[in-house]
């Protein structure tokens, strides 16, 4: 067990509350900066990808689980930052004012699909910003000028301080950097007041109002972050995709991202990682299972989507906090190593209303 | 210090409130005393404009807050806490004291974003601030505890320490003792003087427990049906014929 002493404030507001949390995360440093070193460029790829979705995550994980607004549409946002990052690149504009203009585009998009939602909660916001993603879908099929329509639009190469991105090392560090640039803004965020008070919407909205907190302009800002976040996202898988049609951005891509910040654990930024580790790596997982399992079963189509599903509805019945909340309980395990209370995270039941969590 | 000017609120058929008029005095404690449905509550949420008033009109320190929008309303210096409870039940007690601090701050989103320098002064101004809180409260032992794990008594008080957090001229208490043993209520009436006379605020608290509003208060209202029966000290209303009748029955 490990006990902080604390002798200054400062403690609870840096990042890295103690030596052991320096250690490991230098490790892990370490280990994705020398990535590249030792392991295969198809990986390379793949740990890419993990990072876009890692960065995606972070946008809806601000949305969905510290301002408590389910969102079902995110693969608009997603779609809105890599078509239009394509279309700056194509129109001449060099690589960081490009990702900049998608990012902030996205994130103007959201604060107008905002608008309406700022009446809706729960069930009939997740239908609402389905309805905003389908009708991102029809633009894209339709605006044939700017994003080819069916035929779908080449993302353009491009060149950051003349280092080639289509480099699959190259572009591994970008994503490496950009996720790390977005973790920190995100943390940011949630160590200060304007992303308290978006944690207070979720929990109780009458009580943020009389806390002077204002409860519109508070969601308007989580759906613009979060969809400025998305659309940073949505630019960097235009370049991993290499090509963009209205089919990668549908309904199944918002729900992936959904799943990815559920199954991670909902209201914690390292649910983000491990969520977009299980989102990232599941279909390489699957796809090597079915070289060591009979035919019979490896066969069998439909099976990933079969597993996905599966795992989702495992994590809701029996850990509805996610990894996350399986790896404290873990973690917490070996720090009272033999005094651990079986007990301790035993869930009970609430009568009283104010003792239930939404 | 707040004058309520004949409110009246109603709800379909229902008069909540009727026609309702009281002044608060600065750095008195009120209390508002009445049988359940008397409309105590619903003075509260019409102050705290979470309801609006049919007619009438509320003044605070000679300002109209009859159509101040709800959020304006604690930087005008009104805090409130609420009968069951509404604390930001998955975070921790901390978290929830420095979410009463939100009104103070001078950064905007883009500061925050960046993390800059004046950012972490305001962070480490708002930490010392709740701190003075806790210690006043004695809170200390829950500081980092995660609300939803807390018994019904210590969320209580953590819901009196936030609305203390906002720093404000006037503070309505709903029901602050409800769920309190009689232990937690003696502490809960000397806390009470304490926020009146070293803090200086003025309360106003709905309040069943006879035994703390006729000690801690200095006024007391009470109301029955949403009307007023009257308005005196603890002792004068105590013996009212009509509050005697409203509480007890003929």
């Amino acid at each position: 067990m490990r006990f902080v002493r604390k002798t200054h404030y400062n403690q609870d507001i840096q990042l890295f509350k103690h030596n052991g949390q320096r250690f490991w995360y230098g490790l892990l440093a370490v280990f994705v900066l020398s990535a590249p070193l030792w392991l295969d460029r198809f990986y390379l790829g793949e740990l890419s990808l993990v990072f876009i979705y890692a960065i995606a995550g972070i946008g809806l994980m601000l949305l969905v689980g510290y301002t408590g607004l389910v969102s079902l549409g995110h693969a608009a946002f997603l779609a809105i930052g890599a078509y239009t990052h394509a279309y700056l690149l194509g129109s001449g504009w060099p690589f960081p004012a490009a990702i900049i203009g998608a990012a902030s585009l996205t994130a103007f998009v959201g604060i107008i699909v905002a608008i309406p939602a700022l009446r809706m909660t729960g069930i009939y916001l997740a239908i609402a910003t389905l309805a905003f993603a389908v009708i991102v879908e029809q633009v894209l099929t339709h605006w044939q000028s700017v994003t080819g329509g069916y035929r779908g639009m080449l993302v353009p190469d491009a060149e950051l301080f003349g280092l080639d991105l289509t480099t699959p090392v190259i572009f591994y560090f970008l994503c490496l950097l950009m996720l790390t640039i977005s973790l920190l803004v995100a943390l940011n965020l949630l160590r200060s007041s304007s992303g308290r008070a978006m944690v207070a919407v979720r929990d109780s909205e009458v009580s943020a109002q009389s806390m002077g907190i204002h409860i519109a302009s508070t969601k308007r800002m989580a759906f613009a972050i979060s969809a400025g976040f998305t659309g940073l996202a949505g630019a960097l898988f235009a370049h991993k995709i290499g090509y963009l049609s209205p089919d990668a951005f549908t309904l199944l891509t918002s729900i992936q991202l959904l799943l990815m910040v559920v199954v991670g654990g909902l209201g914690s930024l390292h649910g983000v990682i491990f969520g977009a580790i299980f989102i990232g790596l599941l279909p390489q997982g699957i796809a090597l299972l079915r070289d060591v399992v009979p035919p019979a079963i490896a066969q069998i189509p439909g099976i990933e989507p079969g597993i996905f599903g599966l795992i989702l509805v495992l994590f809701l019945i029996y850990e509805p906090l996610g990894m996350y909340g399986r790896w404290q309980k873990i973690r917490l395990f070996f720090e009272e190593f033999p005094l651990y209370r079986k007990a301790t995270y035993k869930r009970q039941k609430s009568y009283l209303r104010t003792e239930r969590l939404r | 210090m707040l004058a309520a000017d004949n409110i009246a609120v109603s709800f379909g058929g229902i008069k909540a409130v009727k026609d309702v008029s009281f002044n608060v005095e600065r750095g008195e404690v009120f209390s508002i005393i009445g049988p359940n449905g008397a409309g105590k509550t619903t003075i509260f949420n019409l102050i705290s404009r979470i309801y609006d008033v049919d007619h009438g009109s509320v003044t605070f320190d000679d300002k109209d807050i009859t159509n101040v929008p709800t959020h304006a309303i604690a930087e005008l210096g009104i805090a409130r806490t609420f009968q069951n409870t509404e604390l930001f039940e998955r975070e921790t007690v901390l978290k929830n004291l420095l979410i009463g601090c939100h009104i103070h701050r001078k950064t905007n989103l883009l500061k925050d974003l960046l993390f800059l320098p004046s950012v972490r002064v305001q962070e480490l101004e708002f930490r010392r601030a709740v701190e003075e809180v806790i210690d006043l409260l004695d809170l200390q032992s829950y500081r980092d505890k995660v609300i939803g794990n807390l018994p019904y008594g210590v969320r209580k008080m953590v819901e009196v320490a936030r609305a203390l957090c906002l720093k404000p001229k006037l503070l309505l208490l709903d029901e602050p003792s409800s769920g309190l043993n009689p232990e937690e209520t003696e502490d809960l009436s000397f806390w009470l003087e304490d926020i009146k006379e070293d803090l200086g605020i003025t309360v106003i608290m709905v309040e069943h427990d006879m035994n703390l509003v006729s000690r801690a208060s200095d006024r007391v209202m009470a109301l029955t049906d949403g009307a007023l029966i009257t308005i005196g000290t603890p002792a004068e209303v105590q013996n009212h014929p009509e509050v005697l009748r409203a509480f007890l029955g003929d």
